[in-house]
């Protein structure tokens, strides 16, 4: 029933275990150079959208800067606050860092996903994906990740003891558990269309052409606009980016959760806040774009997955950094609403609407009618809805205005 | 071992080598930065005044809130996985149920909307 990584399901031998051992350092060495190459990506990006030079001293272009600035933390003195809570507060770093690396061996980063090479390759004889490993709930990894990382944010302000990290990792704490929420709501689309958890099964499903060939299998009605629109927007108030960074408002709580760390375990927290960007753009790439599936031109057709892959991945990145330079802060109650009262209504509707059309469909019944008939009853939700939201506006008002005259 | 499990040992491997980068990084800043101990390195940030009470304040019951709903939908979404892979195999019986679910727990939301518990002020 599932398709589990081949690589195992024959004997357990030395080469297996090199493969496995491969994979790790592959994936290890490839997660840490594209989230050195983010930092200084965004900030020569920034700079650029912003009229500024940016990095341009350490190599070519700045690009040596991060690791220049990496060194240097090493050489910082860590201060540890007389109030804080020791233990948690050595802790949480690892709580912020590891869920940020584990996302990552759930990606398919390669391979050809034809129907006879379903995106196996071959290496030392032995079959395998090109992805470190296929769990058969490949997305509730992903989900449950992003969950234990609110752990490590939580804990890192609670722990210090100190007034602004507490307020921030409390902020942090609510925005990022709303928009989890609206998160894990807005996979269910692309799970059912997949009918499976598996990452992999996921590429496979929007590998190949549709409409006519002119586009790709992306299931670009039933999960390209509603889901994931909610998706990009939830992940980025989830990675605690512009617009959503309310966590860290430079203006209202200096630095946010972190503000008593210093030297490497600051770093630790900032390594960690960009690896989450890197894995949150390939994991959007996997679910919507189809991750490394893509057509392949000329050369070997092994070469073009990563290909597709890391140039989807980089579209992501640079709108992360766009988001960033362009969007003001959101206000804390909009934040809020956005999360409860639009997202998650919102995917929930569109899940039992995709729900209908299927059951629907299998029965028989015409498309376009279920389609119909489930708008119009989400309209007819909709606007007593919002007739009562304006009727108890109203009498607020009202009942504000006779307070007043009295 | 069986096949279902190690792949979750690949993920185990992975994770571990995650830990080491942390302590690998965390260890060699201890070898390498200075410590140079005054007492007043070690007082809390306070925009620069000396902090005032200790830094566990009450916080406000609001927070709270917002953690039960959210485990209210994360609950919700544990039923949805399981039914979302398998929404052809169940079939009318299964979207009607799932529909009914969905409902009881919008209508919690709406209930926690109008009780004014997502208004953050």
């Amino acid at each position: 029933m599932f398709a589990l990584d081949p690589l195992f399901s024959g004997t357990f031998d030395g080469a297996v275990f090199l493969i496995v051992l491969a994979k790790v350092v592959i994936a290890f060495a490839l997660l840490l150079v594209s989230v050195l190459f983010m930092i200084w990506f965004e900030r020569k990006l920034h700079a650029d959208m912003s009229n500024r030079l940016g990095p341009n001293r350490a190599g070519p272009f700045g690009i040596l800067q991060t690791l220049a600035d990496g060194i240097k933390f090493f050489f910082k003195e860590d201060l540890l606050p007389d109030r804080a809570d020791k233990r948690i507060f050595i802790l949480a770093p690892f709580l912020s860092l590891v869920p940020a690396f584990l996302v990552f061996s759930v990606i398919p980063l390669g391979g050809v996903f034809t129907a006879e090479k379903q995106g196996i390759v071959t290496v030392f004889g032995r079959e395998t994906y090109v992805q470190l490993a296929d769990p058969p709930i490949g997305v509730l990894l992903i989900l449950a990740c992003s969950s234990i990382a609110v752990y490590g944010v939580m804990l890192a302000g609670w722990s210090s003891g100190s007034k602004y990290p507490l307020l921030g990792s409390v902020r942090a704490t609510a925005q990022m558990v709303s928009y989890e929420a609206a998160l894990g709501l807005s996979v269910i689309a692309v799970v059912m269309l997949a009918g499976s958890l598996s990452t992999h099964d996921m590429v496979m499903v929007q590998a190949g052409e549709g409409f006519g060939g002119i586009l790709p299998r992306w299931n670009l009605i039933a999960t390209g606009v509603v889901p994931f629109v909610i998706f990009v927007i939830a992940g980025t108030a989830e990675l605690n980016r512009p617009p959503f960074d309310l966590v860290e408002a430079e203006q209202e709580l200096v630095g946010g959760f972190h503000t008593e760390y210093s030297s490497i375990r600051f770093a630790l927290f900032f390594l960690a806040e960009f690896m989450n960007t890197v894995t949150m753009s390939a994991i959007i790439v996997t679910l919507f774009l189809g991750g490394p599936a893509g057509p392949t031109f000329f050369g070997p057709a092994l070469m073009w997955g990563p290909i597709w892959f890391a140039s989807k991945l980089f579209l992501f990145l640079f709108m992360f950094v766009w988001l960033r330079a362009t969007l003001p802060r959101f206000r804390y109650d909009q934040l809020m609403d956005l999360g409860w009262k639009v997202l998650i209504p919102i995917s929930l509707g569109w899940m039992l609407l995709l729900a209908s059309l299927n059951v629907a469909g299998d029965a028989g019944w015409n498309t376009f009618v279920v389609a119909g008939a489930a708008v119009l009853i989400g309209l007819v939700a909709y606007l007593m809805l919002a007739g009562a939201i304006a009727t108890s506006a109203r009498r607020r008002e009202q009942a504000e205005l006779e307070g007043s005259i009295r | 071992m069986s096949d279902f499990l190690r792949d979750y040992l690949t993920v185990g491997i992975f994770g571990l080598t995650g830990v080491a980068l942390v302590g690998l990084l965390l260890g060699l800043g201890s070898l390498l930065r200075p410590t140079r101990p005054q007492p007043q390195k070690y007082i809390n940030y306070e925009s620069g005044v000396d902090p005032v009470g200790t830094g566990w304040g009450q916080s406000n019951v609001r927070y709270y809130i917002f953690a039960l709903l959210f485990v209210m939908f994360d609950v919700e979404a544990v039923f949805i996985f399981p039914f979302a892979t398998r929404v052809d195999a169940y079939g009318w019986f299964g979207l009607i149920e799932m529909g009914i679910f969905i409902v009881v727990l919008a209508l919690g939301l709406l209930y926690a909307w109008k009780k004014k518990v997502l208004r953050w002020v």
